[in-house]
């Protein structure tokens, strides 16, 4: 008889692959109180789905007033990174399963920046030194008529720099960034960095100089958080590095 | 989240602070890139002090090591060290150079480590300015007697 068998379906079937998962959420609210709390949630979750889930979860079944922002929620639009378990990550990156869901999980907002409800915050700030660097193509003469060519090996000298998604998770881990704000921060570098070392860009003379203002390239203090955090896997730090390095050779 | 009546106590003894129409002050960073943040290159003073701090540690890890081999370990360890050890020393230009190389250049590695620091960690402009003076005039105080002492070294005084 095939009994057997059908009642091991069942109880496969039966094991729930949920677990109870407790998000500690740092909320703020500036029209209930000037302090930010931490509070607790206790959700029913697959541990395969991802902290962006959670945060649905609470938002659409718990409570509606938990602000956090997201758009395609599949690591391409950079809107909803966010610090969780102290790490800056990206919420729609991250299993659940991933970073130990026995304990607490803590999800806050990036540091650095005006935290402007929950997990909100100004990022006028991070894109005006994103701005600052001139992210556009520059070039001199005649607009050819067909594309501009380039070799392999040149587009491969920016390829990592290309991935960045403007997320600022790089940025709003850098101490240097959390201490003043005034510093471009590894974002705008990167993207410096992407047209600095394009071969068919014009004005890769007028970035460096840019950055290497009092503000620029020589305030990073190679600590790799930003190579750390982001979510792209762009090897930041080298990034800058290698901008500090064109400015060096370029002088002498 | 507040779950005070407002109704029975008046709005200066209880209640929420915050509303709608009056919400909480953000709190910003003190400083923040703004489209007025000052885009003018002033030279390439910060290039050079960070090359410095390359070229001064290399240097530094030879000289300094050196100086404590000798004062230390070498003849007897830091018991010879005295008057006339150091009279015998920079009777030798060599030492002589030595010593003020090393003086100039850890004097100015460590000031402009912690100029770095004091631009990392001091928030406010005016704390800046009083550590950054003090910074300076330390540095330039040590630096000027430690040159003068070695370049005016008498031997015979007594």
């Amino acid at each position: 008889m095939a009994t057997p068998v059908l009642d091991k379906v069942e109880k496969d079937s039966a094991a729930s692959p949920y677990i109870t998962v407790t998000m500690r959420i740092r909320r703020f609210n500036p029209e209930v109180s000037d302090a930010a709390v931490w509070e607790d949630f206790q959700i029913e979750i697959d541990p395969k789905e991802r902290v962006l889930d959670a945060l649905h979860k609470i938002k659409w079944d718990v409570d509606g007033t938990l602000t956090f922002r997201r758009s395609c929620a599949h690591g391409i639009c950079g809107s909803d990174a966010m610090r969780i378990n102290g790490k800056n990550r990206l919420a729609c990156k991250t299993l659940i399963k991933d970073i130990n869901p026995e304990k607490p999980i803590t999800v806050e907002a990036i540091k650095g920046l005006t935290v402007l409800k929950d997990l909100v915050v100004d990022m006028e700030p991070f894109f005006q030194a994103y701005r600052d660097v001139m992210p556009f193509l520059v070039t001199k003469g005649n607009e050819p008529t067909r594309e501009r060519l380039q070799s392999a090996e040149d587009r491969e000298r920016f390829d990592d720099t290309t991935k960045c998604i403007l997320c600022a998770a790089c940025t709003s881990s850098c101490p240097v960034f959390w201490n003043d704000g005034q510093y471009f921060g590894p974002a705008a570098i990167v993207n410096a960095h992407r047209f600095i070392f394009d071969s068919r860009d014009e004005a890769g003379e007028q970035r460096l100089e840019i950055l290497n203002d009092k503000d620029g390239v020589w305030r990073c203090r190679t600590t790799f958080n930003c190579t750390d955090a982001c979510p792209r896997g762009i090897e930041v730090t080298k990034a800058i590095q290698e901008v500090k390095r064109a400015l060096i050779t370029r002088r002498f | 989240m507040s779950t005070d009546t407002t109704s029975a106590i008046g709005p200066v003894e209880g209640g929420p602070r915050y509303d709608v129409d009056n919400p909480a002050p953000y709190i910003e960073a003190p400083r923040k890139r703004t489209g007025r943040t000052p885009r003018a290159t002033r030279g390439n003073f910060e290039m050079a002090a960070w090359l410095f701090m390359r070229l001064s540690g290399v240097v530094l890890v030879v000289l300094v090591l050196g100086h404590l081999l000798i004062q230390l370990f070498l003849d007897g360890g830091v018991s010879k060290v005295g008057f006339a050890f150091v009279a015998g020393r920079w009777a030798s230009p060599f030492w002589q150079v030595w010593d003020l190389l090393m003086l100039w250049l850890a004097m100015l590695h460590g000031a402009n480590g912690l100029r770095t620091v004091i631009n990392d960690y001091a928030e406010r402009a005016n704390t800046r300015l009083w550590l950054k003076g003090l910074l300076y005039t330390a540095t330039v105080f040590t630096i000027l007697l430690g040159t003068l002492v070695i370049f005016t070294f008498d031997p015979n005084i007594r």
